[in-house]
């Protein structure tokens, strides 16, 4: 499961959904692993308005992943002057002329995109209830006198 | 015509096969209707819209929607999630979604999950901007309990036949799991969320869609297949508010 998806999810049982403390989910005996996937600039950019930062440098703490800055960056920190590099490196979406993607545009794809949890578990700090994560998968099923 | 993903390795034992519903939700998505819509609605430039899947089965809908994502909204700043409350319909929509997306890769656009879970019971409140939902609709005379964990004991046999019912069995009406997913709608679309729910004949989709307006909802058929005595055999709806 990507770490970019952790940013939509909480915890699935209905009394918790009001309360704050179920967003985000802790990550608990996390193993990650890297996925390459087609880098998108453009897709970052219209993303980066509706994460939630706080919950994204959260996880990167509790994950041991080097950090993202406290504040949320700009769009315009995605790009930088100058031509495309001609490398091998599949980029995809739209990129304005005279433009290239900066290192954060890069590490932010790493981070988001291409990092999984494959397997570990979900914690609600509202309720405690731990999520499993198997095979990257994700359970958010619940015995019904949770839900 | 934009090509249908590939399923060819999915286990159709206890997975729903794609079938006349499946692909009437991927012609409607695809019509020139739904696309201007989507295109206006959901602009290039604006934050990249989260389109929910709720059911994916075999995924060949949300790889559709994934992998053909610049047909439907014009560009491909597009993120796309999946549930589904059975663990071979997640694994097998993964791989579906994936194979597809690599296949059209300037297309696509950005596919995160398949997770397991009961509807959108796993999303924050209000983020999902395109909800799709083939529910199980055929009308039953019990509703099954669903799964609580992704390992579901049992013979094979029983497991499989119980794991394909929850993709058709719909209670009273065919309407009780979709029932309680509009009854939640506005706690899962966002202010520019659209819902996109098939419904068959036997649902009463006239009475569904008036109910949905008396709650403040726009509704709008979308999309149609198979004519039954002059009754439209399935539906799509268009539930959005402006």
């Amino acid at each position: 499961m990507k770490l970019l998806t952790l940013n939509f999810l909480t915890c699935a049982r209905k009394a918790c959904k009001p309360l704050p403390t179920s967003f985000p989910l802790h990550p608990a005996d996390a193993t990650l692993a890297t996925t390459e996937t087609a880098f998108s600039p453009a897709f970052l950019r219209n993303i980066l308005p509706r994460l939630d930062w706080p919950a994204l440098k959260g996880l990167c703490d509790e994950l041991g992943l080097p950090g993202v800055g406290d504040e949320a960056p700009g769009p315009e920190a995605l790009f930088e002057d100058g031509e495309l590099p001609e490398s091998d490196e599949d980029i995809v979406g739209e990129i304005e002329a005279g433009k290239r993607p900066t290192k954060l545009a890069h590490d932010l794809h790493q981070l988001l995109v291409e990092t999984v949890m494959l397997e570990g578990k979900l914690v609600c700090a509202s309720c405690g209830h731990e999520y499993a994560v198997k095979e990257g998968i994700a359970n958010f099923l619940l015995p019904s006198h949770l839900v | 015509m934009l090509p249908t993903p590939s399923t060819s390795h999915v286990s159709f034992d206890n997975v729903y096969e794609p079938a006349e519903d499946s692909y009437l939700v991927l012609d409607t998505l695809s019509s020139a209707s739904e696309t201007a819509f989507l295109s206006q609605r959901f602009p290039v430039h604006a934050p990249a819209p989260l389109a929910l899947e709720i059911g994916t089965g075999s995924g060949v809908v949300l790889a559709f929607i994934s992998a053909h994502a610049r047909k439907l909204f014009g560009h491909t700043n597009v993120i796309t999630l999946g549930t589904d409350v059975n663990g071979f319909a997640c694994r097998a929509a993964r791989e579906t979604v994936q194979v597809a997306c690599k296949e059209h890769k300037a297309e696509a656009g950005i596919f995160t999950d398949v997770v397991a879970g009961d509807l959108a019971s796993p999303l924050r409140a209000r983020k999902v901007d395109v909800l799709v939902f083939n529910p199980p609709y055929v009308p039953t005379e019990e509703l099954p309990a669903l799964p609580d964990d992704l390992v579901v004991p049992g013979r094979e046999f029983e497991r499989d036949s119980y794991l394909l019912s929850l993709s058709y069995a719909g209670g009273e009406d065919g309407m009780e799991t979709t029932k309680r997913l509009l009854d939640s709608l506005g706690d899962i679309l966002s202010e520019r969320g659209v819902a996109y729910v098939l419904l068959c004949a036997r649902n009463r989709p006239d009475e569904v869609a008036a109910g949905l307006r008396d709650a403040g909802w726009d509704v709008e058929v979308c999309g149609r297949s198979g004519k039954v005595g002059g009754w439209e055999k399935l539906v799509v709806l268009r539930i959005w508010r402006d």
